[in-house]
């Protein structure tokens, strides 16, 4: 049965993430995005990591409504988008990205390297010191422990870089008026 | 035989879900029916009150009784939009036009699989919710597949490829984005409470409901009851905060193209949120099925008492249907700046507020009880 839906979801992946980039029109993009996300969740619950799948949802799912609004505030939807220069970046983008794809592939698998074996944590300290401690388990306990005692440096950084994005966009955005 | 013990794994649930789902969409229809006749009584109407069937409304005083509360009248708006010629208008994307209303009904439904809804106590004496799914991160799933419901009506607008759909459905959008926000940071602080230290709750609802057999938490936390339910009643799109369909100015909203069976979708989808958003309020805020605040269950623990506490907590369910309706038909819609200056401007920095003070006092509760 988990088999079957794996597939299932994998196929579902997959295509509709070939379809996102292919898509000539970008409203399809988007939705074939949304479904992307959504069934990559499902994934995540395959694996009985229901934090990973709920933050998946909720975090795209509001990102690719605010990229949707863009696509149909600010694109002309309908318009014919196959010039000559467009065509031309497209072809170097696809040239470029697939050979990184090659070179981090082959740097993984060939020669002898192959992908970090991560072993599982074994048991965490209690951070409220009753008890003995906590297993390492697919529950938001254990992310929310591991995010704030072991992780908390890149925790933190990522945060930052967040805010620094956001405060970018403000500058980046904001209109000076003309008596300032 | 063994195949059905092969099957009954995968059967059980399927059963329960069916199960659950016919009794919300029943609860739908009839708050269709609840919203029409409670807004007739507010407006000293009489509302629906001529629907007969044919053997049931004619047994001599039970009859009259429940046509008069148009109690007959759900099947017959449902039989109305079900045989209502199916009218695609010729300037729309077929495919999204079709999809939406389907994108807006689904997540409503979908959510309800870790909606906790009473209590039993097992074999073991440990108390367990009745729920679909016994997962530790309820509220995320909630509101993360409920935000998902907002794109069946940007979708609707966008496919509808007129005017007023499309404002109704980037208002929609806005408006989802906007309130989301003071809706989550509302809701840490309740979770924050809820769960203390060694509990293994996390962000179940179930948690959340155990919390409150002493004291329920819209009276200790006021202010976060507050922003959530105002939150509640824009993301559900009810007025006072319809923006998405306000009448008055986008002649339908995002519906202004859709007509009969699809429609209908739509009319449901908006139910199915109300009732859902009244669930959840009741058990994040109204103690879920416990008896009353300060008071332990007057039922027992065995059957009945489990019975007695879905009744309960389905009756305080129907109190918040009936609080949304009422709100519906007393307040007069906000114009749209003002909506969006309440969310930025009055909502998140109070629920900003909200968060920091209930941090530094649980901080303080820890480091002087310990």
């Amino acid at each position: 049965m988990t088999d079957i839906l794996f597939y299932v979801f994998a196929a579902i992946t997959l295509i509709s993430g070939l379809l996102m980039v292919v898509s000539p029109n970008a409203v399809n993009g988007a939705i074939c995005m949304i479904i992307c996300f959504v069934t990559t969740a499902a994934l995540f619950v395959l694996l009985e990591a229901y934090f990973l799948a709920v933050i998946q949802v909720l975090v795209y799912a509001g990102a690719v409504m605010v990229l949707f609004l863009f696509i149909i505030m600010l694109l002309d939807v309908n318009k014919d988008t196959s010039d000559l220069l467009k065509d031309k970046m497209t072809l170097g983008a696809s040239i470029t990205g697939f050979t990184l794809l090659v070179i981090l592939t082959v740097s993984v698998f060939a020669g002898g390297q192959h992908l970090p074996e991560t072993a599982l944590l074994p048991v965490m300290e209690n951070p409220s010191g009753e008890g003995v401690g906590i297993p390492f388990t697919t529950s938001a306990k254990s992310f929310g422990y591991s995010l704030f005692t072991k992780y908390m440096l890149p925790f933190q950084v990522t945060g930052f870089l967040l805010l620094a994005a956001m405060i970018g966009v403000i500058v980046v955005s904001k209109k000076h008026s003309e008596n300032s | 035989m063994e195949l059905l013990d092969a099957f009954l794994p995968y059967l059980l649930p399927i059963v329960y879900a069916v199960a659950m789902i016919s009794v919300f969409m029943g609860l739908c229809s009839y708050s269709v029916l609840a919203e029409r006749k409670v807004s007739s009584w507010i407006q000293g109407r009489v509302g629906p009150n001529r629907t007969r069937l044919p053997l049931l409304g004619h047994i001599p005083i039970l009859g009259n009784l429940l046509t008069g509360l148009g109690i007959f009248q759900p099947a017959a708006d449902g039989l109305k939009f079900l045989f209502k010629e199916e009218i695609v208008p010729g300037h729309v994307n077929k495919f999204y036009y079709m999809l939406a209303p389907v994108v807006t009904l689904a997540p409503a439904l979908t959510t309800m699989v870790v909606l906790p809804f009473g209590r039993y106590v097992d074999a073991d004496g440990i108390t367990q919710p009745l729920v679909l799914a016994n997962v530790d991160l309820g509220m995320l799933i909630i509101l993360g597949i409920s935000s998902l419901g907002v794109y069946g009506i940007v979708l609707a607008g966008w496919a509808s490829n007129s005017k007023y759909p499309f404002l109704g459905g980037i208002r929609a959008s806005a408006q989802m984005i906007s309130y989301e926000l003071a809706m989550g940071l509302a809701l840490l602080p309740v979770f924050m409470w809820a769960a203390f230290p060694g509990s293994d709750y996390g962000m179940s609802l179930f948690g959340a409901v155990q919390s409150q057999q002493t004291l329920w938490l819209f009276i200790w936390q006021p202010l976060s009851a507050l922003i959530f339910l105002v939150a509640l009643f824009a993301e559900t799109n009810r007025l006072p905060f319809d923006m998405a369909e306000s009448e008055t100015d986008l002649v339908g909203g995002f519906h202004t193209e859709y007509g009969c069976f699809k429609f209908g979708l739509f009319f449901v989808a908006e139910y199915a949120h109300v009732i859902m958003g009244s669930a959840l309020f009741v058990l994040l805020f109204l103690g879920g099925w416990n008896f009353l605040p300060g008071l332990a269950d007057p039922w027992g623990n065995g059957l009945i008492g489990t019975l007695l506490s879905v009744g309960w907590f389905i009756a305080k369910v129907f109190a918040m249907i009936f609080f949304f309706i009422w709100m519906r038909w007393t307040l007069p819609r906000f114009r749209y700046d003002q909506v969006m200056s309440l969310g930025w401007k009055i909502l998140l920095p109070l629920a900003v507020g909200n968060l920091v003070f209930n941090t530094i006092i649980i901080a303080l509760y820890d480091t002087f009880t310990r």
